[in-house]
């Protein structure tokens, strides 16, 4: 498929007009304001749209080669290299499923500090991709930078929710970008209340910020495009799933996480280095801020559905460029969590419990901000890594992207070529792709 | 830092940001820099930076921030391109300063690697080794860390800015633990750690949250190296010993030859 399109670029074109076909190219060799890179290519013959693809040429670093003859303890660590923009996710899927292995579950103020991590992990990332990647699409802006000369408080605002946001990290975790604090078991050391509770009159005054800014955002133009997709989540009996819960669909998947791999299987196409997943009986899925709300809108605070009631969006989205409100939605959601937290906290006796799984399989799958990210270890006698399996939520979105870019060019086909090749960006944007990540995982590039 | 300093020039300098094979954490260390972002912005032109930004200003460029390793034919190009268009060329990182924690392939058959995580191995584009950027082209400063330390990143701009060596120290994180009288953890209670060979620059964080240093900074200046492997081997066994060596700064020069 790759050597025909780079055919089609060098003589394809001319062929074709022999024929008196209108072939347009599209190409967006180098994705911008995505974390990692890749490509998007669509294909249209005479107002058809042939072929659409998203490329990902992002170099393969091979964790799931790496990890093996580690010990056990060291896959938190490792593993949160492999993305630098949520590498707490990371860590906690890792250390979920060492602990699976091990038949151990951790309870009270470990488990809710690593909710409590897992909220400032959000705020950062979904603030990032809000303000500074997002946004500027709707407002017609080649960044947040330029953004900033007309809508200063706008980026200040948002710089100072992701700040927020990066200092739980950074308290409860040492630093923003890979946290040094969170082991197999729990933590090397436990905050102090004091420490987590100057962040209370910060988080009163983000959550009245967010307030505003949704009512900004709900006020955007957005596409007329919906599809019926496959939302994909984690659900628990009574939270907003952050490192819990059985892995559900609108469509009828209710499964453990250990039995991810018997319905989820990943394919390697040939254009690109990141895995396709697909659900073995019906396809392409979603899974992210849209798919976690669409299956968990009941757990979320009153006060956050009833101000997603006041800007009409209630509880259930199927428009992926209104990922922007669900993403501040649950900006809104994780401030608000994190009030309730860290007013419950109480600084534990022990930061950790002991945990050593041996000759054991271990299963871990967390709401990453982007979506569920899913671990498999099999484990040796003495502890080491013998098999490591790692799905990224970016890899898993692959196959609804490239559905959305086919729909999405064909029903705005005769946009003028700037303005298709910019909203075709934007429709890859909605995911909030995480190239890093996939890789094992954005240029853009459209043929007529 | 004085980056205001810059507003007085009649041109603005202009910033590249470029990524090679790297998890992205360092250049989002820059947009870490919530409260200076938009000042640094007034300052200089930030004309490549594919992460923030879709405009492109062409180059040359004053100052090129790398991130990531080299680990493709496609990349040794590229990054001679991107010397060839930069005035300053600084590799931030692990990756860019030492090749990341990917170069543990350098230690191993790159082709088991492959088959490893590809089904179909002959689709994917990669070199055997994952090798630091100044292995393939002349490099102007080298800022450490796994992630890099926002703070320094931005010491680093203002200085290349003002033409002015930046003030990054390159003693041991053990310094940096006796100015913040930390008790150590090694001494205390046994735990190695690999601050006394490892670069400065994170303010000791490990130790201060009692957890060894695993030396996301890389080697110190003249790190001794041996004499430390001899104080584990009261703790450890070797292949542990190797193992703690062998992480996001495996292939640099001292921590690669312990084997």
């Amino acid at each position: 498929m790759n050597h025909e399109k780079d055919k089609g670029e060098v003589n394809g074109n001319k062929d074709k007009k022999k024929e008196s076909t209108r072939v347009k190219d599209f190409k967006v060799e180098y994705l911008a304001r995505v974390e990692g890179e890749g490509a998007m290519y669509v294909k249209i013959t005479d107002g058809v749209v042939k072929d659409v693809r998203l490329k990902i040429y992002e170099p393969p670093r091979f964790f799931e080669a790496l990890l093996r003859g580690r010990r056990f303890s060291e896959a938190p660590d490792i593993t949160a290299r492999i993305c630098g923009i949520c590498p707490i996710a990371y860590q906690m899927s890792s250390i979920h499923a060492m602990e699976y292995a091990a038949g151990i579950r951790v309870e009270g103020m470990i488990r809710l500090l690593r909710r409590l991590v897992y909220c400032g992990e959000w705020i950062e990332s979904h603030a990032l991709h809000v303000f500074l990647l997002h946004l500027p699409d709707f407002l017609g802006y080649a960044s947040a930078i330029d953004m900033a000369k007309e809508h200063k408080d706008l980026v200040k605002n948002g710089l100072s929710v992701k700040k927020l946001g990066n200092d739980i990290i950074s308290i409860i975790g040492g630093r923003e970008v890979h946290p040094i604090n969170v082991r197999v078991g729990g933590f090397y050391k436990a905050p102090r209340e004091y420490e987590l509770q100057q962040l209370l009159d910060r988080l009163d005054r983000a959550k009245d910020t967010m307030v505003d800014i949704i009512g900004f955002l709900a006020r955007l133009e957005y596409p007329d495009f919906e599809r019926d997709y496959e939302f994909v989540a984690l659900k628990h009996e009574d939270e907003y799933p952050f490192n819990e819960g059985r892995i559900v669909s609108n469509k009828g998947l209710d499964i453990e996480v250990k039995e991810f791999e018997e319905h989820i299987i990943e394919e390697q196409v040939e254009y690109s280095n990141a895995l396709h997943s697909r659900i073995k009986e019906r396809g392409s899925y979603l899974v992210g801020p849209i798919a976690r709300y669409n299956l968990n809108y009941d757990k979320l605070h009153a006060s956050v559905k009833s101000i997603s009631r006041e800007i009409g969006l209630g509880g259930y989205c199927s428009n992926p460029f209104k990922s922007i409100l669900v993403r501040a939605l649950e900006i809104l959601y994780a401030i608000e969590e994190a009030s309730i937290l860290i007013k419950k906290y109480r600084m534990p006796d022990d930061p950790y419990v002991d945990v050593y799984p041996s000759n054991a399989v271990g299963y871990g799958c967390t709401e990453a901000p982007r979506g569920i990210l899913y671990h498999r270890y099999v484990i040796d006698e003495n502890g080491m890594i013998k098999e490591a399996k790692i799905i990224p939520p970016t890899s898993q979105n692959q196959k609804a992207i490239e559905e959305d870019l086919y729909h999405f060019a064909q029903r705005y086909v005769n946009l003028p070529d700037e303005e298709l090749v910019w909203k075709c960006e934007q429709t890859i944007r909605n995911y909030d792709p995480c190239i890093s990540c996939a890789t094992h995982f954005l240029k853009a590039k459209i043929e007529r | 830092m004085s980056i205001s300093k810059n507003r007085r020039r009649r041109r603005r300098y202009k910033l590249a940001v470029w990524k090679f094979a790297s998890c992205d954490g360092c250049q989002l260390s820059m947009l870490d820099l919530e409260d200076e972002l938009l000042m640094l912005a007034d300052s200089i032109e930030i004309a490549y930076f594919l992460e923030a930004s879709k405009s492109v200003v062409r180059g040359p460029y004053d100052i090129s921030l790398v991130e990531g390793s080299i680990t493709t034919d496609k990349d040794v190009d590229r990054i001679r391109k991107v010397r060839r268009v930069s005035r300053y060329l600084v590799s931030i990182g692990a990756c860019a300063t030492a090749g990341g924690i990917q170069a543990l392939k350098n230690f191993r058959d790159n082709k088991e690697f492959l088959s490893i995580v590809y089904a179909k191995p002959e689709y994917i584009d990669t070199l055997d080794t994952s090798k630091p950027i100044s292995e393939y082209v002349r490099v102007d400063f080298e800022l450490r860390g796994c992630p890099v330390n926002k703070h320094q990143l931005l010491e680093v701009i203002s200085s290349f800015l003002n033409n002015k060596r930046p003030n990054i120290r390159s003693h041991s994180v053990c310094m940096e633990c006796k100015r913040l009288n930390n008790v150590c953890i090694m001494v205390a209670e046994g735990v190695p750690c690999m601050g006394p060979v490892t670069h400065a620059g994170c303010n000791a964080i490990c130790p201060s949250y009692r957890r060894g240093c695993y030396s996301c900074f890389g080697p110190s200046e003249s790190a001794n190296v041996a004499s430390l492997v001899k104080r584990y081997r009261d703790m450890l066994d070797e292949e542990s010993i190797v193992r703690l060596f062998r992480t996001f700064n495996a292939y640099a020069e001292p921590f690669r030859e312990v084997k």
